[in-house]
């Protein structure tokens, strides 16, 4: 188990380094230079700002030269100021001359986004097994019939068009629920129940939009999981020892059902990730996707690249925590390594 | 020929896409209206005889537009994943034929590839170049060869001890051959089912960047960017959000729908 976790933590640094290629290549996809032409579009990128760019990324020297000292920066965590939003740090809280904190842009969206995706696998990974599971054991059945033309459509039905409806129907007609940000207005005066009641509220369309498809794609997995492992002999074996049908799908299949789950939510962390872009813009909700959005918006160069990086480090890390995951959840893998 | 009208998943998609490959072509002769026609008298008009799916914020008939809407569609659906399939098959092909550290090597990139949130990757590339149709079909393109890439692999590594292609390589075969002759063909149907799987992908992320303003560019119709007018008219003008959502959800039901259906069809399991 742990040469395992060494050698999947090690192969992570080569994985970084392709990472900061393809951040680092695209970054130059800028026609001219990324200060010139296309930061003089955005008014809010002052000259001050625009000769720190310069000096970030070294455009006077050669390109492999200027990869290394980016590479150099990232690694020690510097990812610049912001041209807009009043030259914010891109990442973490800095002090000025005067011992004024301005916190990080990413810092404190962060947090917002983690908390909506964990409660959106949460949502998927509760929801998906219960109707995959009953399409399986309904198999043909017009519950299983309902459930595959629900997946279909949760593939097929385009986020921000349901965010829309939903908030015309819930927020705009109907006045269920707030249809915008993340608190209300008198969010401060609220106790703590109250508070929590308000910002779960206020999560509860953004959360539903961003887990339809995941929904959908995993109940789909669930289900044909369920269907295979249900033909197994083991399962025969189960049911000829006179155990109850519930015991046998609850306890026997189920439990097999569920493993490549762990893997498959790994899997899914950057469509998650990027998802968050539609329903944090329609939403307001000040994560970071709609951080992403704004700034590609205002050609806003340092976040942009910020986000891209720890997006993908956090994409890299989802993957690492879903592997051990299911290196520790499987007694045959748990068993196989530490031989 | 049979066993895909007997295949009622596969026929349903089948005809939706049809209708919309049809609506995308006779767009010049159909469309009542010019879509980009601005007529500041009839502005918001709800579904009429004159206008059955009404006007948007300009006076334009969204009829008209839904139409040429359906035109960037389908050229963003078949572009995009033409570039796509183009790259994960010589990817694909070069990895599972030669094996080895070229095979370590494409296999990693795409492992790389597959650790960047797509989405983002692609405004972000978006947000340094300028956004118009070209662009985003390049773009879409060159951020979902991935999946086809190992798809291809893994059939040549199955396909590469067969005897067949044993045979042909004895026989002094190039290796451009074999590729082409043998192992490509025997490794079509998943390549076809998810290259209609990846235009339907292709198709939401287009309209989805449109929606966000960064995708295809007005005064060119495309069902994403009808779909921004009509957040902003939503309490006044039903009819800007509902048919071009219903269009979108309808195109890529088809295609993922004709792909599932076309999945068993081919698959010789099933014969």
């Amino acid at each position: 188990m742990i040469t395992y976790l060494i050698k999947r933590i090690l192969w992570m640094f080569p994985m970084l380094i392709g990472i900061s290629l393809i951040s680092f290549f695209i970054m130059h996809l800028a026609p001219g230079d990324v200060t010139s032409t296309e930061a003089s579009f955005n008014p809010k990128a002052s000259e001050e700002s625009r000769q720190k760019l310069r000096e970030i990324y070294n455009l006077d020297k050669p390109v492999i030269v200027q990869y290394g000292l980016w590479i150099k920066r990232i690694s020690q965590l510097d990812f610049g100021n912001s041209f807009a939003s009043h030259q914010r740090p891109v990442l973490w809280e800095e002090k000025d001359k005067n011992g004024n904190i301005s916190k990080g842009l990413i810092q404190e969206a962060l947090p917002i986004t983690l908390l909506i995706n964990l409660l959106g696998i949460t949502v998927i990974f509760s929801i998906s097994i219960i109707l995959g599971t009953l399409s399986a054991v309904k198999q043909n059945s017009w519950v299983d019939k309902s459930i595959t033309l629900f997946v279909f459509i949760g593939f097929a039905i385009p986020g921000f068009w349901l965010a829309l409806l939903l908030m015309y129907w819930t927020g705009v007609s109907n006045q269920w629920l707030p249809i915008s940000g993340l608190h209300s207005m008198n969010y401060q005066n609220l106790s703590l129940l109250g508070q929590f009641l308000d910002l779960t509220k206020h999560l509860i369309l953004p959360v539903f939009v961003s887990s339809l498809s995941g929904l959908a794609g995993i109940s789909l997995y669930v289900r044909n999981g369920m269907l295979e492992i249900l033909n197994q002999d083991f399962i025969t074996t189960a049911r000829s020892k006179g155990l109850n049908e519930k015991k046998v799908v609850f306890i026997h299949a189920l439990k097999n059902a569920i493993l490549p789950l762990i893997t498959i939510i790994g899997l899914s962390i950057p469509a998650l990730i990027g998802g968050s872009v539609i329903s944090e813009s329609i939403f307001a909700i000040p994560g970071m996707g709609k951080l992403f959005y704004d700034s590609v918006l205002m050609r806003d160069f340092p976040v942009v690249m910020g986000i891209l990086t720890i997006g993908s480090v956090l994409t890299l890390l989802g993957n690492l925590i879903a592997d051990l995951g299911y290196a520790w959840a499987d007694p045959r893998i748990r068993k196989g390594i530490t031989k | 020929m049979k066993k895909f009208i007997g295949n009622s998943l596969a026929l349903a998609g089948f005809i939706i896409i049809m209708t919309v490959l049809l609506a995308a072509i006779l767009a010049p002769i159909i469309s009542p209206y010019d879509p980009n026609f601005i007529d500041i008298e009839s502005i918001l008009i709800a579904p009429s005889y004159t206008h059955i799916m009404g006007t948007d914020g300009l006076g334009r008939d969204v009829f008209s537009r839904m139409l040429y809407g359906a035109q960037i569609s389908l050229l963003v659906g078949f572009v995009a994943v033409g570039i796509s399939t183009g790259i994960g098959i010589i990817l694909g092909s070069i990895a599972g034929f030669y094996r080895g550290w070229v095979d370590s090597f494409i296999m990693r990139i795409v492992d790389i590839m597959l650790s960047i949130p797509s989405f983002f990757l692609i405004l972000a590339v978006i947000a340094f170049l300028t956004p118009s149709i070209w662009n985003i079909m390049i773009v879409i393109g060159l951020t979902s060869w991935m999946g086809v890439t190992r798809l291809v692999r893994a059939e040549f590594l199955s396909l590469r001890g067969r005897e067949f292609v044993m045979a042909s390589e004895a026989m002094g075969s190039s290796d451009v051959k074999i590729i082409l002759l043998h192992l490509l063909p025997n490794s079509m149907t998943p390549i076809i089912v998810s290259s209609v799987l990846g235009i339907a992908s292709a198709v939401l992320v287009e309209s989805g960047l449109s929606f966000l303003g960064l995708g295809v560019q007005a005064p060119t119709a495309s069902w994403g960017n009808i779909l921004t007018d009509g957040k902003e008219y939503i309490q006044f003008a039903w009819w800007l959000s509902l048919f071009p959502g219903l269009a979108i959800l309808l195109t890529v039901l088809g295609y993922n729908l004709l792909g599932e259906g076309l999945r068993d069809i081919l698959d010789p399991k099933n014969k």
